[in-house]
């Protein structure tokens, strides 16, 4: 039962550096996008200036947490993008004139991701076939309530994700709130260690008496639930509903929680990271424009930079013997 | 275990194609069966051939997978599209062309991921990205016609069987001997069982997995070839589909996303229902919508239900 691998402890860095330099690396990239769209614009360095930079960061960033909850038991969501889409859709069609209904709908999503988590636990299913035949559903669910964009946020959420707050922009306010609940959870609390090491080591978790089915089943509930808020909060942004509105949310998510440390292994993740790396992908597009990179090699540069951000990663991670 | 009930998962495929084309004949009259059919191989083998590189792909580890799939495929096309300009004369240099595309896209994919040390889900996607981009500059939103040729070749028909999805078995009886015959075939199933028992077999593990990529990237390539002289031309959108359709059939053809396991004819029928589900639910006039919440209920239906090899 070699399951566990002992790490020799001489020449490695301290915990507290390696955790900071994962999250650190995002933070170096984004400062950077900052100071070059700053060093252009430099009028872009205000309130409204952040605003505007960051207005489609907030959903990204609660999407890239739904992901990154998924990431942390090893496995993979695809259809994490397809959900949020019908999310917009129920949120357009049914919060504004009929919220129990919207409500009623959410908390099925939900259970319905939590369902999910179940399948794939108790038939040792891999979540990356399971996740992609949900995206499918998703997308069909969503296309059978509102077969074109239409609908209307209401007013309230509309005017919520518009409201300024005074000092810090909303999406920055909601990112660092996000991050910081995350944070608590997931990385110091002690049930964040259990759900990590649910990830990580299954066998492990069994064997102290912890159900990983009751695990992956509140895990990916809560990932619904992330990913039902960034839907709505999508919705408050575009003010409708539409099914293929975010489909890049799947692979973005993803990027956003390797960028910020995160691991394919299981285990290893990052909140503040994440949310970093989603606020520096979601400013990428932003930094382009500024850039005057035309738009048919806009898309290409964001895979530039994503590679620079990761070449980093090897620059500074130890050698592995 | 009941040995009645263990049919071989691959097989599954197949039943409910098969069960899919009766539905369809059933209900659209017994003349259309043979259309349905060809239609349903020809559409097919453009998935069997994406198919079969991920699955070398996969196979070559746990969380290896090409997401670059769609647009090499695309990017071979318009570039094949270009170097021949519609000239039948140039068939073979457009078809070195989108084979050396699909190549070089493998190499920079195995670099990105052996160098940069990225999880090849996140390096694929981020050339894919890179390469959607170069496609777009090569032809923008104009379809690059193909040569009349080539489109004449994707139709071409031997005593009323066509030719394309017959050439593309060949290919997936080349593939099934070179995996369980070939050295490196047998290499790439040991590298993707267990790397370090690879290493210390003398493999080298990164050289396997850079063919498994190239092949992948030629794979698509050659989809983005013949697509385009199928469907009329290069355009942004043709390789979309098969981004969760080259992942789709190579599961549900009874590969382990584990790695160190690969199915070569499961692909044909997971390809066969993938396209006969489609001509099925629109015989049936059913609504797009309908036909994707289907299309995923099935696709975990038949993943939950299947036995599966433990991984190893």
């Amino acid at each position: 039962m070699a399951d566990v691998m002992i790490r020799p402890t001489s020449n490695a860095r301290p915990a507290w550096l390696s955790t900071s330099l994962q999250v650190g690396l995002p933070a170096v990239a984004l400062v950077l996008m900052l100071a070059v769209i700053f060093w252009i614009r430099p009028t872009a360095m205000s309130y409204f200036g952040f605003t505007l930079l960051f207005k489609l960061a907030t959903p990204l960033v609660l999407a890239a947490l739904a992901q990154m909850l998924i990431i942390m038991l090893g496995d993979i969501d695809l259809s994490n993008g397809a959900f949020v889409g019908l999310i917009t859709c129920i949120t357009a069609l049914h919060l504004g004139t009929n919220p129990l209904l919207a409500i009623a709908l959410y908390l099925v999503a939900i259970v319905v991701y939590a369902g999910v988590g179940l399948l794939i636990q108790a038939r040792q299913l891999p979540s990356i076939i399971v996740t992609l035949g949900m995206s499918f559903i998703w997308l069909g669910t969503a296309i059978i309530i509102l077969p074109s964009p239409g609908g209307a946020a209401p007013g309230w959420l509309a005017g919520f994700m518009n409201w300024r707050p005074p000092f810090v922009p909303l999406p920055i306010l909601l990112a660092i709130f996000a991050a910081i609940l995350g944070h608590f959870v997931i990385t110091r609390s002690s049930y964040g260690a259990i759900l990590r090491g649910a990830g990580s080591n299954p066998r492990a978790i069994e064997r102290a008496s912890w159900s990983t089915t009751r695990i992956r089943v509140m895990v990916y509930a809560a990932a619904g639930l992330l990913a039902c808020l960034s839907g709505i909060t999508l919705t408050g942004l575009t003010t409708a509903g539409d099914p293929n509105v975010a489909p890049a949310y799947t692979l973005l998510g993803v990027g956003a929680v390797i960028l910020g440390g995160g691991s394919f292994n299981g285990g290893i993740v990052s909140p503040v990271g994440t949310v970093i790396g989603a606020l520096t992908l979601s400013l990428a597009g932003s930094l382009l424009s500024f850039l005057q990179v035309p738009p048919t090699w806009q898309i290409g540069a964001q895979g530039g930079i994503l590679f620079l951000v990761l070449a980093g990663r090897v620059l500074l991670s130890e050698k592995k013997s | 275990m009941n040995r009645r009930l263990s049919l071989a998962p691959w097989t599954y495929g197949f039943i409910v194609a098969f069960a899919m084309w009766i539905a369809t004949t059933a209900y659209a009259g017994f003349d259309s069966a043979e259309a349905t059919l060809t239609a349903a191989l020809t559409f097919g083998a453009f998935s069997v051939l994406v198919g079969t590189g991920q699955m070398l792909v996969i196979a070559s580890g746990p969380g290896n997978i090409d997401l670059s799939v769609p647009s090499v495929l695309t990017l071979a096309a318009y570039v094949s599209m270009t170097v021949m300009k519609g000239h039948d004369g140039m068939l073979f240099a457009g078809l070195a062309a989108a084979v050396a595309v699909g190549a070089l896209a493998g190499l920079l994919n195995f670099l990105a991921i052996m160098f940069l040390r990225l999880p090849p889900i996140i390096a694929t996607l981020a050339w894919s990205f890179v390469f959607q981009s170069f496609a777009f500059n090569f032809g923008g939103e104009v379809t690059l016609k193909p040569p009349a040729m080539l489109s004449a070749f994707t139709l071409w028909r031997i005593g009323g069987v066509p030719f394309m999805p017959f050439a593309v078995m060949l290919l997936t009886l080349a593939t099934m001997a070179v995996l369980s015959r070939g050295v490196w075939g047998r290499r790439l199933l040991a590298v993707g069982q267990s790397e370090p028992a690879a290493k210390l077999a003398g493999i080298s593990a990164g050289r396997v997995r850079l063919i498994a990529y190239c092949l992948c990237g030629v794979a698509s390539g050659l989809a983005g070839y013949l697509l385009s002289g199928f469907s009329g031309g290069a355009a942004l959108n043709m390789g979309d589909v098969y981004l969760l359709e080259s992942i789709a059939v190579v599961v549900l053809g009874g590969t382990s996303v584990a790695g160190g396991q690969a199915n070569a004819v499961g692909i044909w029928g997971a390809a066969l229902f993938f396209n006969l589900m489609a001509t099925m639910l629109n015989t049936f006039q059913m609504q797009a919508g309908v036909r994707f919440v289907l299309t995923g209920a099935l696709i975990i239906l038949i993943v939950a239900i299947v036995p599966r090899p433990r991984a190893a």
